[in-house]
């Protein structure tokens, strides 16, 4: 139960930063993707289930506010949410190379993804003007804040477990 | 042993991959549903209406309060400068200031003789702040603090300075969705003030980074479109009202059909800065079928 309340308010901060102040931080338009970093950091932590959901979440959250259709973003979320849930076993809290390529690779794929989805489809077939200017600096500001955020969430997480192994033992 | 049949004492969970599953079922539903009806734009909108939005008007107000500051104490060090060279200026302003003051005397008799109206003083609007931008890279649209409370609804046109931005495409209570013409996905029909050729204005992201977008399909076989005309809205549009500026034409070419001409131009609204927009609170007269 807590830990619903606590993610909850995770991802819904994330949102809110990410649709308001970012957008006074931005780097030439370009605003970091904090949701994906969330649900790709919950995937490989906490596994598929944790991944899929908190991406679907997430997913929702952009599709009501700016989505063209609801469950479009959601779909996308969801996927790259249960992709880093595979990863779950060889995640190791010390490290950071993984997560790191992982939340790249995440954002990689969620640009590519709807630069063919919402763009090729209707016939904008310059793919390299948009990989440099919106899908490439995404990723560099993305990776620049997972630095800040990425310690964060997995502070979260570590006290959310300790916090229900204590409760378990009370139990047995 | 099947992993969804419950064991007896286990508490039952419902593994990744299945709940995967009815997810992406879901989600497809609602995706092929939002697209032919718009049964989930209500409870959807009214819950995030209570839940988010005012969160977002919170942040927003506090979000730029801290860009004004900051802009503030760097344009104190340019102001400084400016004031110097400003302080030459007047001098030699104030002697050109008396020749022109004659001038107005004469523009003030030529303007009553027109008796030009304010240009879009017929509508009633309404006021609205943004508060929220999108929260991806790829498109142009934001959220306002104005809904369905405040009389706006779906398809009504919005305007800032004197330009058009976009139109409505989603209401709740208290927020309403704005898609702005130079996002990716919006065109918009429109005609040249001068000779109302018509043509179609096309929001573009790629061309956006230089500061303009795209119309095409302007038919004007007496030659008489000119680069630095005004495009505006059309009255043959069925969204827009007529006569809304949408900005001036920066480059214009033939297209390879000897036909119809197309090329660039420069919207008339800074959308980089845009903070409040006003509402048309009219709907264009749609014909009934």
């Amino acid at each position: 139960m807590k830990r619903i309340i606590v993610v909850g308010l995770l991802i819904l901060t994330c949102f809110l930063l990410q649709c308001t102040l970012f957008h006074w931080l931005s780097f030439g338009g370009i605003i970091p993707n904090l949701l994906i970093v969330l649900t790709a950091s919950f995937g490989f932590m906490r596994g598929e289930r944790s991944g899929l959901v908190i991406g679907f979440i997430s997913g929702i959250l952009m599709d009501i506010f700016f989505g063209a259709a609801i469950g479009f973003y959601a779909l996308l979320y969801m996927y790259i949410g249960y992709a880093n849930g595979k990863f779950c076993q060889i995640f190791y809290p010390e490290d950071i190379k993984l997560p790191m390529a992982l939340i790249i690779c995440s954002d990689l794929i969620y640009g590519v993804v709807c630069y063919i989805l919402m763009f090729l489809m209707r016939a904008r077939f310059h793919f390299s003007y948009y990989f440099v200017h919106i899908i490439l600096p995404e990723i560099v500001y993305t990776t620049l804040v997972t630095l800040f955020l990425y310690p964060i969430v997995l502070r979260i997480n570590r006290k959310l477990e300790a916090g229900e192994k204590q409760n378990e033992k009370k139990f047995v | 042993m099947s992993p969804i049949i419950k064991r007896k004492g286990e508490k039952f969970t419902l593994p990744g991959k299945y709940l995967l599953f009815i997810l992406t079922i879901l989600c497809m539903g609602s995706i092929v549903l939002t697209f032919k009806t718009n049964i989930f734009s209500g409870p959807f909108n009214t819950v995030a209406g209570y839940v988010i939005v005012p969160f977002e008007r919170g942040i927003s107000a506090v979000g730029r309060w801290l860009s004004n500051r900051s802009e503030e104490l760097v344009q104190i060090r340019d102001l400084l400068k400016e004031n110097a060279a400003l302080r030459a200026q007047v001098d030699e302003l104030t002697i050109e200031n008396n020749v022109l003051q004659q001038d107005r005397y004469e523009l003030n008799n030529l303007r009553q003789l027109y008796k030009l109206d304010s240009q879009y003083a017929g509508y009633e609007k309404v006021g609205a702040r943004i508060i929220a931008r999108d929260a991806g890279n790829w498109f142009h649209s934001f959220v306002i603090d104005k809904g369905s409370e405040d009389g706006i609804a779906v398809d009504m046109n919005v305007i800032a300075g004197s330009g058009l931005v976009g139109r409505i495409v989603d209401v709740g209570r208290n927020w309403s969705k704005v898609t702005s013409v130079i996002a990716d996905n919006s065109n918009v029909s429109g005609k040249v003030l001068a000779t109302s050729d018509h043509l179609i204005v096309l929001g573009d992201l790629e061309l956006y980074g230089q500061g303009v977008i795209r119309f095409e399909q302007l038919v004007d076989s007496a030659d008489r479109v000119v680069e630095g005309d005004k495009i505006v809205t059309s009255n043959i549009s069925n969204k827009y009202l007529p006569n809304i500026l949408i900005g001036y034409i920066n480059t214009l070419e033939k297209d390879a059909n000897n036909i119809t001409k197309s090329g660039l131009l420069t919207p008339a609204v800074d959308f980089e800065h845009l903070e409040e927009v006003l509402v048309i609170l009219e709907l264009k007269q749609a014909l009934t079928e």
